[in-house]
């Protein structure tokens, strides 16, 4: 017999007498749905990231040409800020040749109040490394998809064909050097969430 | 028994202590995280009901492991995925240099996997002529020092940054004296950064695969994971058989508990959700039995297989935060490694089981709740049982139960320890008693509270 | 009402009179106790050392003994538990069943049969309460500060009604004393700095002394206090909800 074969028959000879699944529905119910805008600014403040509620792609471009070098290779999937990224030639590259990147500003459609991350999925990076390797990253999201929780958030997802995702909250850190906390490890050094409230 | 190569917990906890200041200092950052994860559960009114569902969660599918590992095995395949088993450490080394090896290089970069530390797969792989960087800033600390890691979520707290900086200055060229975390943790980033971007095959943990889908996912805060698994050729992920959970909604459970008990964080900064390799890349998965499924077995202890490796149980552990990692020379330490361990060589870890008071404290900051410490009890009996113990202990425990059985001999035996105490006190107050070494004895009393109650109630 | 004592083997043996405090302190409180005299020790010792299969003498003892009264009540959070969890007879479970069910540490029995609401003691003093592991975890005497839920604490309760004591504040409010039973000789070392870490809690905040439901964890704390030299003494609460006007 194979070992997999091995190990599934194990495993079927010792596991217990089949005990029902939970229902999560009762975890819903605690979501507050009133103060995700305010949760999730605070929560993601704390984290480490920095958070503006802006009305429009302008305010966003006004923040980052003031925030980072014009010198610089900024890059960005959404096409609208073509004017100050570059939006597609970095398609084309290697995932190395992104080593030099040091802004990657993003679109996530999904932000989660209760710890601060936002959702993003491999269509919405460009290339799977772009959010990590670039020395600084920006993610946009509308505040209208700001949901509770991490339940809510699932529920919103949903399963996906996607190769890939990431919630990711705040920029990297490390507190392993005696738990002195240090932002930037080896992902971006910062992280500038743009809360998109166009009302 | 004791030759100096005899490992046990209470010796090595000994050696841990002979610096107090040094023991304070630990016992104090451990608890300090403890603290803050009680910060963090507290916010929820609900949490007790979130351990509750991810404990049903977990026993429910190790009831059903069988299908459920089928399931994931069956998503991955059609994700693209290759999927391998290992029955065993070997069985899993050798599946991983064999991949390395098929792509014709001699290097890797790896990140967090205590699977890995148990598995000894840096050591197998070294012997086979294959570099493993391990990219985990506190993991790659404790390589340098050629150390394992102490804790399962913070490789290198029992190292001062100090220590971290000489390190660095012998091994990555800081100035010497240099021991600022800010400039320490740069230079592991450009260090690291280096290695990310020329190894070719990466490997990393799991922290819950899920059936439904097949995909599996990794959390870390440094980013490291996704820094090997993106830029790599072949990335590959090594798992454990009870790292399934049925469905992704269920990660919504797991993700809410894992790092509020870990840290005291919301969630780790990386959630990474890996379904299908890159276009171009090739993914693979190693799931692992290596005595998973005898523990699977054993109906006192299969509940240890809950475990989501948060490490809450260790900071919470007043032995832990006072005698370090290494004493329970184990990759996993702690309490939980101690109900797991005994199922993987019962000899070897008899000790373990013995390391606690039994305070139960591990057992109620346990996110999937196991029953942590009702286990290291059963643990005993079934160490003693199976004849790891000492005959002098078993002589002991004979004697004690005889005098206890008979009132008349319990009595006589206490008047006897009493008089004993009271009139040849250097009997029992020297370096032969251990009681004695840093502690009094009680004071004998006259009378014990029989003696006291018949002179003064009359028989019953 | 009729209540069994029981006596914990050490507490019989070198803390009498906190056995004394209990038998008064119950019959102060309109109980009719009776102290079986062939009772000797739950056991407990052996069977947290891993020879729960040594205990059957024990436990037939016990049952003897106490199988007949309407509760048994014991100065003893970490015997009762024992008794809770593993009292066992192959020949009588059913009589091992029920003395399960009513077997009490003693605070809990005030607070939860007697419903104990007032107290004539007296005791002036600055007091800290160890919070002994097996009767705060075990038998949940009092609430641990691992779970998110209400704080309560049925020894505290019983000890605010005595008048003039002061309890104090703890750094840490219920981490081990680290007894642990045969664990203070077998892990030594480990066991006597977690007493010393106890011990420098309470000093810190003051206390004059140190209280709880468990002589076992007193006696360790006793023995690094007076190796100490300190003038802080250990004391059984029943002595002190037993206290009056000197």
């Amino acid at each position: 017999m194979s070992t997999r074969g091995k190990i599934l028959s194990a495993v079927r000879a010792n596991q217990p007498v089949l005990t029902s699944m939970p229902d999560i529905e009762p975890l819903k119910a605690y979501s507050n749905k009133e103060t995700v805008l305010a949760q999730y600014t605070t929560v993601a403040t704390n984290i480490g990231a920095k958070v503006y509620e802006v009305k429009s792609l302008d305010e966003v471009k006004t923040v980052i040409q003031s925030n980072f070098g014009t010198d610089k290779r900024i890059i960005s999937t959404i096409s609208e800020l073509n004017d100050i990224a570059d939006t597609k030639e970095y398609l084309s590259d290697l995932p190395v040749q992104l080593a030099d990147v040091e802004l990657a500003i993003l679109q996530s459609d999904l932000a989660v109040a209760e710890n601060g991350a936002i959702w993003i999925t491999e269509d919405q990076m460009g290339q799977r490394v772009l959010p990590f390797i670039t020395q600084h990253l920006a993610v946009i999201v509308n505040a209208k998809n700001i949901v509770a929780t991490m339940h809510d958030a699932y529920s919103a997802i949903g399963i996906s064909t996607q190769g890939f995702g990431a919630f990711i909250a705040g920029p990297s850190k490390t507190a392993d050097i005696e738990q002195s906390l240090v932002i930037g490890a080896h992902g971006p050094r910062s992280m500038s969430l743009f809360l998109l409230n166009e009302d | 028994m004791s030759t100096t190569s005899t490992k046990n917990h209470a010796e090595l906890a000994g050696q841990f202590n002979a610096d107090e200041n040094r023991v304070d200092w630990h016992d104090e950052t451990l608890w300090w995280i403890r603290q803050k994860r009680d910060k963090a559960v507290n916010q929820f009114p609900e949490w007790e009901l979130l351990r509750e569902t991810g404990s049903k969660i977990k026993e429910h599918t190790l009831s059903n492991l069988g299908n459920y590992l089928e399931s994931f095995e069956a998503n991955a395949l059609a994700n693209g995925v290759t999927v391998h088993w290992a029955a065993d450490a070997k069985e899993h080394n050798e599946i991983v240099h064999s991949i390395i090896k098929k792509h014709g290089v001699n290097r890797m970069v790896k990140s967090k996997s205590m699977l890995t530390e148990e598995c000894h797969l840096n050591e197998y792989l070294a012997e086979n002529g294959i570099e493993v960087v391990d990219s985990d800033l506190g993991e790659r600390i404790v390589q340098l020092a050629k150390e394992p890691p102490s804790h399962i979520v913070l490789p290198c707290i029992h190292k001062k940054k100090e220590e971290i900086g000489d390190l660095f200055h012998e091994h990555l060229g800081t100035p010497a004296g240099v021991s600022d975390p800010q400039i320490l943790t740069e230079t592991a980033r450009q260090h690291l950064r280096e290695v990310f971007l020329t190894r070719k095959v990466a490997l990393t943990g799991v922290n819950f695969a899920v059936a439904e889908t097949g995909e599996f996912v990794v959390c870390t805060n440094e980013g490291n994971a996704d820094m090997g698994a993106h830029l790599s050729e072949v990335h590959i992920a090594s798992m454990g058989i009870e790292k399934i959970i049925p469905k992704r909604e269920h990660l919504g459970v797991f993700l809410r508990l894992l790092t509020r008990s870990a840290t005291g964080q919301p969630i780790t900064t990386y959630s990474s959700h890996y379904k299908k390799p890159r276009p171009g890349q090739e993914m693979h998965i190693v799931i692992v039995d290596n005595g998973r499924s005898v523990q699977l077995g054993r109906k006192d202890f299969r509940n240890s297989l809950k475990c989501i490796r948060c490490g809450a149980c260790m900071n919470t552990c007043p032995v832990y935060r006072r005698s370090g990692g290494h004493s329970y020379h184990n990759a996993i330490s702690g309490p939980i490694g101690s109900i797991l361990a005994p199922n993987l060589d019962m000899e070897k870890y008899a000790d373990l089981p013995f390391a606690s008071t039994l305070c139960g404290s591990c057992s109620n900051v346990c996110p999937v709740k196991i029953d942590i410490h009702d286990q290291l009890y059963k643990w005993r009996q079934v160490i003693v049982k199976a004849g790891y113990t000492t005959k002098t202990k078993t002589v002991g425990m004979k004697m004690m139960q005889w005098t206890l059985s008979s009132p008349g001999m319990y009595h006589v035996a206490g008047k006897a320890g009493r008089i004993v105490m009271k009139y040849a006190p250097f009997a029992v107050n020297n370096a032969l008693n251990p009681w004695y070494k840093q502690r009094d004895m009680p004071k004998p009393p006259a009378e014990s509270f029989d003696e006291w109650y018949k002179k003064n109630r009359g028989k019953k | 009402m009729t209540v069994g004592l029981f006596i914990p083997c050490y507490v019989d043996q070198f803390y009498p009179g906190a056995a004394i405090a209990t038998l008064q302190l119950l019959e102060k409180l309109g109980v009719t106790v009776v102290y079986p005299p062939k009772q000797t020790c739950c056991g407990q010792p052996m069977a947290n050392s891993g020879y729960e299969h040594l205990t059957s003498g024990c436990n037939e003892l016990f049952i003897d003994n106490f199988s007949d009264f309407d509760y048994i009540v014991s100065p003893s959070g970490s015997c009762i538990l024992h008794i809770k969890d593993h009292l066992h007879s192959e020949k009588r479970e059913n009589e091992a069943v029920q003395v399960r069910r009513k077997v009490y540490e003693l605070t809990e029995f005030l607070t939860d049969i007697l419903k104990v609401d007032h107290l004539d003691a007296v005791f002036p003093h600055k007091v800290g309460v160890h919070q002994s592991c097996h009767g705060q975890r075990g038998l949940k005497i009092s609430q641990m500060t691992e779970l998110v839920a209400a704080p309560f604490s049925k020894p505290e309760q019983l000890l605010n009604m005595v008048k003039g004591i002061e309890l104090i504040p703890l750094s840490r409010q219920d981490e081990c004393c680290g007894f642990g039973g045969t664990f203070c000789v077998a892990e030594e070392v480990v066991s006597v700095k977690m007493g010393v870490d106890r011990v420098s809690d309470h000093l810190e905040h003051g206390a004059e002394y140190i209280t709880g439901a468990d002589m076992s964890c007193l006696m360790h704390m006793e023995g690094i206090l007076r190796r100490q030299g300190s003038h802080v003494k250990v004391i059984h609460i029943a002595e002190i909800l037993n206290s009056s006007v000197q």
